[in-house]
């Protein structure tokens, strides 16, 4: 009995040891993923059930916490901009030529009806802040060797009580994510792909958004062209730039 | 005399009295159908938002705005001890998501307490068991939504720090109301269970109170909301329909008025020769008009005697069938039920015939006034004045 406790003992211990730190693979995700400063332009495929909606936009973004969105199309869209600074949001239209802050629950609302909420747009916090990690397995998806990673929010406030992700060992881009309720229900997925190689980084072109509660395809994010450390003009990111 | 008078010449004139008698009655039976059915529907309304709703006056959180959900976040208080235990029902007041069928509809979720007394809600079917969570939903809540008592839902909701937590619920109970704000949009649990969720233990956003005693007291942080003021929308759309309404009798009115006028034109044209014999005979003119103004007058005796013989077996009927609404009650969002029974008020009755009876004797003086100035020589010789 005792032989076989110390069997099991060791192969736990040999297991555990093949896993990388979660805490330094969130490091290096963070670093992977964020840039000083980006410009990209891309296209969100909203699947409804009458068919699907394609809204392109093109986005400046300093850091983890200012960006600036300007709609590109459909013309329905066209000429709406985005302003994000901190965790403040407003939004402009064009036909009625106002700007309105988006705050408390209307940042639960959906964005042109997609999967995403504004507040998963705000969702910007680093993971190494927000989450606990643990490296519990190892899996392929979608072709790529990754690391399965369960993470468990340090603080009470954040909505997803926790996550699991499947990062990619090598190019350390979190390929598919799962956000759980405190109850444990699975409540949306993201999935990446199309990796791409930037400016010496790793990038995911294409992303995935799934509420898994509700029926549909969910939401694709495509970023058609991006460019990182890039200088951003400095009249753009503050409330004035919305009305020009 | 005159009476007697105005009568013989009235009956005289054949099928142009019974015409406008006709036309007359329609004012009274239709008047008093409608306006019955406004009163009925008001009587109705109130009687149904108390039971389900209002009891006999709620107390709202500081913060509670009911027009606007964003307000429901930080709308909620402890309980005040003066108030609890008592005979109310506290409410906490939530938003959620429900996904029917894989779709996705926002909710309010309202926490009541299981054992509570004072609305119709039949809490006492929020029984757990094996841990799910009890719910009731409304019968056109359940119907949008294809639901069945027995049947598992998936809720999602935020807790009080924001977190998303998510879980299947079974539909306890379905129960059948006339107050749409209760049912459309709403899912029921027990106060314990909302609570819970929330993280808001012993809390609730509004306090329904079942007893006028417990009313008016002057609570930290709560405001009383009398009967009056959780009732002002409904006063506001009664009124509204009754103005609405006026606008139908008014046309209607004008329609028998407009027959009783020429009528009294033309008699007066018509009957010049027996009006000056009037004169000729001792009547004063004064004598005269007032006879001309009851012949017209009359028209509306008549016309009520006329509607009292097809109006009151239709009305009677209306009342004790009811008017079934040709359309769905709650696309008004307010208390309506399928059939509105008319609730007939004696000072309903009686206030449509004085109106009635008043506008046709004003209508029948104006042209008879014409006859002051008639010259009684000129009369009976038959010339036109």
């Amino acid at each position: 009995m005792k032989n076989i406790l110390t069997g099991f003992l060791f192969v736990s211990t040999i297991s555990f040891a093949q896993y990388p730190d979660g805490s330094e693979l969130l490091e290096k995700i963070d670093e992977n993923m964020s840039s000083d400063s980006r410009i990209f332009t891309s296209t969100m495929v909203i699947h409804g059930r009458r068919g699907s909606r394609n809204i392109e936009s093109k986005t400046w973004s300093e850091g983890d916490n200012n960006s600036y969105t300007e709609y590109l199309a459909p013309a329905r869209e066209k000429g709406t901009k985005m302003l994000k600074l901190e965790d403040l949001l407003w939004m402009y239209s064009p036909s009625t030529d106002r700007t309105i802050k988006i705050s408390g629950h209307m940042l639960r609302q959906s964005v042109m009806g997609s999967d995403l909420s504004y507040e998963d747009m705000l969702d910007d916090k680093k993971m190494q802040e927000s989450y606990d990690a643990v490296v519990n397995a190892e899996e392929d998806f979608n072709g790529a060797s990754c690391w399965v990673i369960d993470l468990k929010a340090k603080t009470d406030d954040l909505a997803y009580d926790s996550r699991k992700i499947w990062v990619d060992k090598e190019k350390y881009i979190p390929m598919k994510q799962d956000l759980f309720a405190k109850s444990g229900k699975l409540l949306k997925r993201m999935e990446m792909s199309d990796v791409v190689r930037v400016q010496g980084r790793w990038y995911p072109r294409k992303m995935t958004f799934k509420d898994m509660l509700k029926d549909g395809k969910g939401t694709e994010f495509v970023v058609t062209e991006i460019q990182f450390d890039v200088p951003i003009p400095d009249d753009l990111l503050n409330k004035g730039s919305l009305k020009k | 005399m005159s009476i007697k008078l105005a009568l013989r010449n009235l009956l005289g004139a054949g099928l142009r009295t019974w015409l406008n008698v006709i036309v007359l009655s329609f004012s009274y039976v239709i008047i008093i159908w409608y306006q019955g059915l406004i009163d009925g529907w008001n009587v109705q309304a109130r009687r149904d938002m108390i039971a389900w709703e209002i009891a006999q006056g709620q107390y709202w959180h500081e913060a509670y705005d009911s027009y606007d959900p964003f307000t429901l976040e930080d709308s909620h208080g402890s309980i005040p001890d003066n108030l609890a235990g008592g005979n109310v029902a506290p409410i906490l007041i939530t938003q959620g998501t429900i996904y029917p069928e894989g779709r996705i509809q926002g909710v309010i979720l309202k926490g009541i307490a299981k054992d509570q007394q004072v609305l119709r809600l039949p809490t006492d079917r929020l029984i757990k068991e094996n841990g799910e969570i009890p719910v009731l939903v409304g019968k056109r809540m359940a119907t949008n939504n294809k639901l069945k008592e027995g049947d598992y839902l998936t809720l999602r909701w935020r807790d009080s720090n924001g977190t998303f937590d998510a879980t299947e619920v079974r539909i306890a109970g379905i129960f059948s109301t006339d107050v749409p704000s209760v049912d459309q949009g709403n899912v029921w649990l027990t106060l314990e269970d909302l609570q819970q969720m929330t993280q808001s233990e012993g809390e609730a956003t509004l306090i329904v109170s079942g007893s006028e005693s417990l009313n008016n007291m002057n609570i930290s942080g709560w405001d009383f909301k009398s009967m009056d003021f959780l009732l002002a929308d409904l006063d506001q759309i009664i009124k509204q329909k009754s103005v609405g309404g006026s606008i139908m009798y008014i046309l209607l009115l004008l329609l028998a008025m407009l027959a009783i006028f020429d009528t009294q034109i033309l008699s007066i044209f018509r009957r010049q020769k027996e009006i000056g014999t009037f004169i000729a005979l001792g009547m004063t003119r004064k004598q005269v008009v007032k006879l001309f103004t009851i012949e017209g007058g009359m028209n509306s005796v008549l016309a009520a005697l006329v509607g009292a013989v097809y109006g009151v077996p239709l009305l009677i009927m209306q009342y004790k069938v009811g008017y079934a609404m040709p359309y769905e009650p709650d696309d008004f969002g307010i208390a309506i039920s399928e059939v509105i029974y008319p609730s007939y008020s004696l000072g309903l009755i009686l206030g449509t015939i004085i109106i009635v009876m008043l506008t046709a004797t004003i209508v029948s003086y104006i042209p008879a006034r014409k006859i002051a100035k008639m010259n009684p020589t000129d009369a009976i010789k038959g010339k036109i004045q």
